[in-house]
Formats: structure tokens, C-alpha cells, sequence
């Protein structure tokens, strides 16, 4: 019987924690999000010895103050979930920065060893480093890796193991301050340590002096008096020293990591321009940055709308081979009817769009993220999204939204503050997806004119600059700009890409199909009850009074909830033999595409949405985007009805 | 010399008018502790002398002039009551009544030399919560640093990250901004007195790139602004 021990990878972003936890793992990983929060989380297994290591790998974090949802959740998970050990994977590399991490581990007193990553990168930056000396001065074991070539792995885990035996001393050495800080802390400590049992007294302590919202409404709830002492204690700082608390205390822990690394590190040659410095100057250039990154985004789009399309239809006419079998294997009738457009249409529906676009943009999207470029498309586009409220970070998931907007919704993650994804979700479900560019170069494109397909795209651009303009200046809280790490290059592992392709692949199956099936089904039921014709001459006040569509449309676009491409598909089917052009003029295709392109989400995207942000503001979203909807719509078919004369 | 009524009025309306909306007649009387009347009357005057534009309902708003003197006015109240209150230890709630008092007899000299004394504050201290610095005044303290440059012969430049030239070495001494942000920048390695160096910056008002603590970090064109540091000038 093999006894088991949990450790918690915890680390800056970009030190290759995520590659150590991959080699750890491997197969053994589960990925899923943290309970209620929006962030992934992933667990693994190593057998090592006598024992069965459960691994969690925390998100990657700067700090562990409450400026992102992911610190908040490593310092819960550390403090309050109690692994037997932290393993702090630091980047050998910036060594000082890095630090700044791990005295703050350090503080909140779990048994931790340290993985020294990157290792075989120093020697480019002509840096040393006395690992020994390191050691002793935090206290920790600290074990040198190269997780990319696996090395380095089996003296940590050994580390691991000895530390829970008792063998080596992993109790890590709390840093000392300033003394105006450690006065100030020591005063509270008393008071703390007689109420705060989860968390350390001193940190605690140091979290209400930096005045840490999270830490004090805890404190609060217990005892007001407490926070108020606090806030006299921190006022006290903050006009001792002519900053901010928060500054004063990362001030003092800067000075105690300076120490340790002027002691533990040397520069022994000067650094040589490698190809990644040369490679990230062209690709920050102002010109060239610019032709190349266009470049990239293009070529990543054709490649997967032409492998997407071929799949695509591959696979539609795969599931259509299957129509029949199925039905006569169910007997035929209205059951076997239900079954097939029902269910199975909603599963082929998910398929369809599933595997042939999602998962070459999840190859390519992991591809970037490993090799450092997704950081210098933020940089080069940052100025743009500024304008719309948002930060370069914003970029990717925007583009990502002319894909599908399901994947889009979960790029948005990459933004630090609930306030920045909220302004991004919303804009990027503006974004038309590849499902709603078949209706508008279908109907507008085919029957109006190409140059007004264009016109269409142009306008929406617009609305999501305003709107996400003024979501920038509705919602409340503090605008933050991009405050980003520019990675070195590097050239990513095949496995830590796939497994990342994996893991969102899975997400989308796991979250959207259910809805997608059960959406399937309603839709069917309404058709077989008879339902469809009642809701279009229901919705014809609307539709027809003030869009000036046909009634069918009504209809059409409900169905354009569960699947944006439907519209075309149920329209050209509802109005047979009719043809488009003698059955809704000019103006009217262009208040259909319209209000399609600004219409509530489909269903795949509603259902992320509520796990993303919750069912208010998913709520509040769908009603802003139907009452644009709307809005657009009936002005454009005013507007256009006197401009091309009512046709 | 101008009328102490006068300055007091345009700092009123300067405190008032900051939103971007005119100030009403009877906010201004609650704000300085007057009549109605007597308010509109002063404001007549004040419209001759063109320091502002006035309509009856509407309200004032300030001239390119009017405001001007409005701001240095408000400047010196701030600078004031932080001079009161950190170097001679006023209590909190005395600062601002004093400072009202005292804002009119100081000189521009004495007001420059006071603001390099105190090194540039950011923010007043009488508000009552632990105030966030008030990005209007960005406007006053850069002025305030113009001045700097053009007084002092000192080798290093007071100036916003984003002035510094690509290849251009500095060292932080402030950063602005909420708690939030100041934090984050802290916990990056902005902290008081760290060595950066401006990379590169991305064209289209983007980011720019600096070196700090053996790191590379991008920064908004927003966030960078909110960065003061110490120019290292070449020599």
C-alpha cells in the first residue's frame, strides 16, 4: 500500500511550470476549473517510491495579494487546503523578481521546495548562481531542473519525499523588514493571533498593513476594531514613507530578495544577442512587426478555415450517410424523427463545428502561447484596443472570436481583473463567428452585393469600438492597463501543446454540447407540436412592425439562438421554391444580417458565458445585445427603406 | 494683486467644475458659505473680468484664464496643507482652514521651492480616507516639474516613464494611481528607486518594453504615465 502525499507547483508565469507539471504527470492529469471560479485547474499523479505524489499546479502569479482572481485561489489553496508541500518552480533566469514570489510563500509557512528552473539557460545570460548558498539563506531546499529535458526531476521529487519524512528541514526562513514595517506588524500580530486561526498571524498581519481587501473584510467580519487599528497603522506608514503601503511593503521585500541574490548570484560574461533577441526585435519592430504579425494571423485563419471546411463537410456528409440507417433502425415514424433531428442533430451539430474549426485554433493558439508570440501581439496591439477599453491582452480572444465565439469567451480569461473581462466577453460576443459570415455573405453577399457584406463587417467593427467604449466607462472599478512580461522565444514541447489542445477541447465538449442538444431538442418539440408558425405570427409586431421582415423571420431567428448558420439553412428551407431575391428585398437582407450579427449568442456561447460571469451579467448581456439587436435593425430599415426607396 | 474674494471664488469653481459640468449658483454659496445672491452678484463681476462664462439656470464655467488662476490657486491650498500637515505636524482638520488663509500671501517662488520641498505630493491630506491620488492633479505636478527643469541645474529629470526615449536609463522615485494598480506595479519591481530601461516602444500610442530587475515588462502608454522617475541624463 503505497501512501500518498499532495504538493502544489506554485510559480511566476513563464518559468515552465506548466512543462514540469506535464513531465510529472503526464497521462495522469485531470483538468478542470477551481470550484466556482473561472480558472483551470489541474491535478495529476506521480508514483514515486513507497509513494502516490498528488500534484496540483496552481496558476501561474506575480503576488499573492488580490489583484487577480488566480492569487487569490493559490493563496486560498495553500493556506486553507494544506498540502503536505509547496514546490516553488522558480526561473533561474530572473532570479530577483521570482523571489519576490517566494518569500511571500515562504510567509505563509507550508514546507516547500524549491524547483530552480531554466537552468541550462544561464549560461546564455552569463549568469551563476551558488545554489547551496541559496539554500541556506531561504532556509528551503532548492533543487536545480531543466524541466524542458525532464532533468532534474527525480532529486526533486526525492526532496519531496525526504522533507515529508523528516529527513531534511523545509520550514523556510521568514524574511525580516525595515523596522518602522516589522513594529507595525508585530503590533497587530498580538491582536491577529487571537482570532485568525487558518492563516499565519504575520501574514495576515502584513496582508491588513498592505491593506489587502480580502484579508480585512475576513478580519472585519470577526472584528471591526482590528481593521480599523490597521488602517491607522497603515496611514502611519503610508505618510512615513510618501507611498502607498502596498508599495512600501513590496519596497521592503525587494530590499530582503536584493540581498539574497547579490549573495547568491554572479554575472560572469556579458550576455550575446541569441536568436530569440533578434527574433523579438523584428517582431516588435514597428514595421516589420506589424507586416509579420498580419502575416501569421492570416495565414493561421486560411489554414483553418480551408482544414475546418474540408473537415466540415466531410464530416456533415459522413452524418447524413448515417440519416437513414438510424431512422429505418429505429422504425421510422415521428420518434425515430425526434431522435434524428432532436438529439443526434444537436451532438452533429456540436461535432461539426467542434472538431474541424476548434481544433486546429487550439493547436495553433497553444502554439503561440508556448513560444512566447501571443506576448508581442498584445504588445504591437495594445494601442489599438485602448480604444475600445481594453489592453493588448484583449487582442487574442477578440480574433479568436471570428472563429467561434465559445473558445473566445475563454480567451477572455487572460484578462486580470473581473472588470477587463466583463468589457471583453461583451465585445467579443459582438464579434460574428464563422457560422454568422455564412449568412451575411449568404443572403447580403450573394443577393446585395459584395461590397455590402464589407460595409456590414466595417459597421460592426464600429459598434464594438462604442460598445465596448462605453461598457469602459459604465462599469465600475478601476481601468487597468497591460502590465505584461515579455517571455524570452522559446521553442514549446509537442506535448505541453497538445495537452493544452486537449484541455480546451475538452471544456468546450464538456460545457457546450449539453446545451447544444437540449437546445436541439426544445426546438424540435416546437416544431413537431405545431409551435413554429404561432411563435413567428407571436413575434410579427417586432419582426414585421418595426424590422419590416417577412413573418417567417421571426421564427428563423429563434432558431438563429441555437445555431447562427441555421438562419440561412431554415430560411432558404422555409420560403422553397421561392427564391431569396423575390422574397425579401435588398433592405430587408440587410436588416436580417444585421440584426443576426448583433442578436443575442448561440446557445454554446450563452451556456460559457453563465460559467464565465454568471447568470446576471450573462443576462444583462443577452438584453443589451437583443435591444441593439433591435435597435440597429429598425433604424437601418428606416434609414435604408429612404435612402434605396422601399423596395 | 488679485482680490483674496476673487481667488477664493475661482478656487471654488475650479473644485466645482472639475467634473466638466458648470457649477449652479447654489452650489457655489454652500461651497464658500454665502448667500445666493450675493453669489450671483460676484459671479457678474467675475464675468466681466472674463475669468468665467455665466448662464442664469445653468450655472459658471471657468475661462481658459479663470482656470488657470482657479488651479494655481487650488495648487497652493494642496501644497499647503500638505506642508502644514507633514513637516509642521498640523492636525488633519486644521490643514484646510489654514491653508485657505495662507494661499493667498505666498509667492510663486515660495510656492516652487515648497512643492520641491515636499518633492512633488500628490495628494492633499485632509481628505478623510486614505485618499487615492487624484489624477487631475497629474496635470499641475507635471507643470510643476516643467518648472523644475527649467530652475534647477540638477543633472536628473523628474519626468513620466513614457518621456524616456528608447535606450534611455531611469530610477523610479513615485508611482500614481489606485491601490490596485500601485500594488501590482510593486509587485512587478516599480518599487522607489529601482534602475529601469526603456527597450522599445510599440508605435500607435502602445506599450513600451522595459528592462527592470532582469526582467522584461510591457507597460501601457497609461500605465506608464503613472511612473515617475529620475532621468539618468548622459554626460
Amino acid at each position: 500500500m503505497k501512501k500518498s502525499i499532495s504538493i502544489a507547483l506554485a510559480g511566476n508565469a513563464n518559468v515552465g511550470k506548466s512543462v514540469l507539471f506535464n513531465e510529472l504527470t503526464g497521462l495522469t492529469q485531470i483538468i478542470g476549473n477551481w470550484a466556482g471560479k473561472t480558472v483551470e485547474k489541474a491535478e495529476g499523479t506521480v508514483n514515486f517510491g513507497d509513494y502516490t505524489i498528488h500534484v496540483t499546479d496552481l496558476p501561474g502569479i506575480y503576488s499573492l495579494s488580490t489583484f487577480t482572481i488566480e492569487e487569490v485561489i493559490s493563496r486560498e489553496f495553500i493556506a486553507l487546503e494544506k498540502p503536505d508541500l509547496v514546490v516553488n518552480v522558480v526561473d533561474a533566469t530572473a532570479l530577483e523578481r521570482n523571489l519576490l514570489f517566494t518569500i511571500q510563500l515562504l510567509e505563509l509557512k507550508r514546507p516547500m521546495v524549491i524547483a530552480l528552473n531554466q537552468m541550462d539557460l544561464l549560461g546564455k545570460k552569463g549568469i551563476e548562481i551558488d545554489v547551496e548558498k541559496l539554500e541556506e539563506m531561504l532556509g528551503v531546499p532548492v533543487i536545480p531542473t531543466v524541466a524542458t529535458r525532464a532533468s532534474g526531476l527525480h532529486e526533486l521529487m526525492q526532496a519531496v519525499v525526504d522533507v515529508v519524512e523528516g529527513k531534511v528541514s523545509a520550514k523556510g526562513i521568514v524574511p525580516e523588514y525595515g523596522p518602522q514595517l516589522e513594529s507595525r506588524i508585530e503590533k497587530l500580530s498580538s491582536l491577529v493571533a487571537e482570532m485568525e486561526r487558518e492563516y499565519p498571524t504575520r501574514w495576515v498581519s502584513l496582508k491588513l498593513l498592505e491593506g489587502d481587501e480580502d484579508i480585512e473584510e475576513r478580519i472585519g467580519r470577526k472584528d471591526e476594531s482590528l481593521v480599523r487599528a490597521s488602517t491607522i497603522l497603515r496611514e502611519e506608514l503610508e505618510h512615513l514613507f510618501h507611498q502607498s503601503s502596498s508599495e512600501v511593503v513590496a519596497s521592503d521585500r525587494y530590499l530582503v530578495v536584493g540581498r539574497i541574490v547579490s549573495d547568491c548570484q554572479q554575472h560572469i560574461t556579458p550576455a550575446k544577442l541569441g536568436w530569440g533577441e533578434k527574433l523579438d526585435a523584428v517582431t516588435t519592430h514597428k514595421v516589420w512587426g506589424y507586416l509579420i504579425m498580419a502575416g501569421v494571423v492570416f495565414s493561421i485563419f486560411t489554414v483553418i478555415f480551408l482544414v475546418g471546411d474540408f473537415l466540415s463537410v466531410l464530416l456533415s456528409d459522413m452524418f447524413d450517410g448515417l440519416r437513414p440507417l438510424v431512422i429505418n433502425g429505429l422504425g421510422g415514424g415521428p420518434i425515430a424523427d425526434f431522435v434524428w433531428s432532436g438529439l443526434l442533430q444537436g451532438i452533429i451539430a456540436g461535432v461539426t463545428i467542434a472538431l474541424p474549426f476548434l481544433i486546429p485554433f487550439f493547436i495553433f493558439l497553444a502554439i503561440l502561447e508556448g513560444t512566447g508570440y501571443l506576448a508581442r501581439i498584445a504588445f504591437l496591439m495594445d494601442g489599438a484596443m485602448h480604444r475600445m477599453g481594453l489592453h493588448g491582452k484583449a487582442f487574442i480572444p477578440l480574433m479568436l472570436g471570428y472563429g467561434c465565439n465559445v473558445p473566445a469567451c475563454m480567451g477572455c480569461r487572460v484578462m486580470e481583473t473581473h472588470r477587463e473581462r466583463l468589457i471583453a466577453v461583451f465585445a467579443v460576443t459582438l464579434v460574428p463567428c464563422a457560422a454568422v459570415t455564412v449568412v451575411v455573405l449568404g443572403v447580403v453577399g450573394t443577393y446585395v452585393g459584395i461590397g455590402y457584406a464589407f460595409l456590414l463587417y466595417f459597421f460592426n467593427l464600429l459598434v464594438i469600438f462604442a460598445m465596448g467604449r462605453i461598457a469602459f466607462k459604465v462599469l465600475p472599478g478601476e481601468p487597468v492597463g497591460l502590465i505584461m512580461e515579455m517571455p524570452p522565444y522559446r521553442v514549446p514541447t509537442h506535448r505541453a501543446v497538445l495537452q493544452q489542445t486537449w484541455a480546451r477541447l475538452r471544456d468546450f465538449i464538456v460545457v457546450a454540447f449539453p446545451f447544444i442538444i437540449v437546445g436541439s431538442l426544445i426546438l424540435e418539440g416546437l416544431r413537431i407540436g405545431g409551435l413554429l408558425g404561432p411563435i413567428g405570427d407571436a413575434l410579427s409586431p417586432v419582426t414585421v412592425g418595426w424590422l419590416g421582415l417577412p413573418v417567417v423571420a421571426g421564427v428563423v431567428l429563434v432558431f438563429g439562438i441555437l445555431r447562427k448558420e441555421l438562419t440561412l439553412i431554415l430560411l432558404v428551407a422555409l420560403i422553397a421554391p421561392q427564391s431569396m431575391a423575390s422574397f425579401m428585398s435588398p433592405v430587408q437582407m440587410i436588416v436580417f444580417t444585421l440584426v443576426v450579427m448583433f442578436f443575442v449568442p448561440c446557445l454554446a456561447t450563452l451556456a460559457v458565458l453563465v460559467r464565465e460571469i454568471g447568470w446576471k451579467r450573462t443576462g444583462a448581456i443577452v438584453l443589451a445585445e437583443l435591444g441593439l439587436a433591435l435597435l440597429i435593425g429598425g433604424i437601418a430599415f428606416r434609414v435604408f427603406s429612404f435612402a434605396l426607396g422601399s423596395g | 494683486m488679485k482680490d483674496e474674494r476673487v481667488e477664493e471664488y475661482l478656487e471654488a469653481l475650479y473644485k466645482l467644475t472639475e467634473d466638466g459640468s458648470p457649477a449652479k449658483t447654489s452650489e457655489i454659496a454652500s461651497e464658500l458659505g454665502l448667500s445666493p445672491s450675493s453669489v450671483t452678484e460676484m459671479l457678474k463681476k467675475l464675468e466681466k473680468k472674463r475669468y468665467i462664462k455665466y448662464k442664469p439656470y445653468r450655472g459658471a464655467t471657468l475661462t481658459r484664464k479663470g482656470r488657470r488662476e482657479g488651479k494655481r490657486v487650488t495648487r497652493r491650498h494642496r501644497i499647503l496643507e500638505r506642508f502644514l500637515h507633514d513637516v509642521l505636524k498640523i492636525k488633519k482638520k486644521d490643514v484646510h482652514e489654514q491653508a485657505c488663509e495662507m494661499e493667498h500671501a505666498i509667492s510663486d517662488d515660495v510656492e516652487e521651492a515648497l512643492c520641491r520641498f515636499l518633492s512633488h505630493p500628490e495628494e492633499c491630506p485632509d481628505d478623510q480616507k486614505p485618499i487615492p491620488p487624484c489624477d487631475k492633479d497629474v496635470e499641475s505636478c507635471a507643470e510643476c516639474i516643467e518648472e523644475e527643469k527649467k530652475h534647477s541645474r540638477r543633472k536628473r529629470e523628474l519626468v513620466p516613464l513614457v518621456d524616456l526615449k528608447n535606450g534611455e536609463e531611469g530610477v523610479v522615485i513615485f508611482l500614481r494611481g489606485g491601490r490596485g494598480l500601485v500594488r501590482r506595479l510593486a509587485d512587478m519591481g516599480l518599487t522607489r528607486d529601482t534602475k529601469i530601461t526603456v527597450n522599445k516602444s510599440a508605435p500607435f500610442r502602445g506599450p513600451i518594453e522595459i528592462q527592470v530587475r532582469g526582467t522584461k515588462l510591457a507597460l501601457g502608454r497609461g500605465v506608464a504615465s503613472k511612473v515617475f522617475v529620475h532621468k539618468k541624463v548622459a554626460s
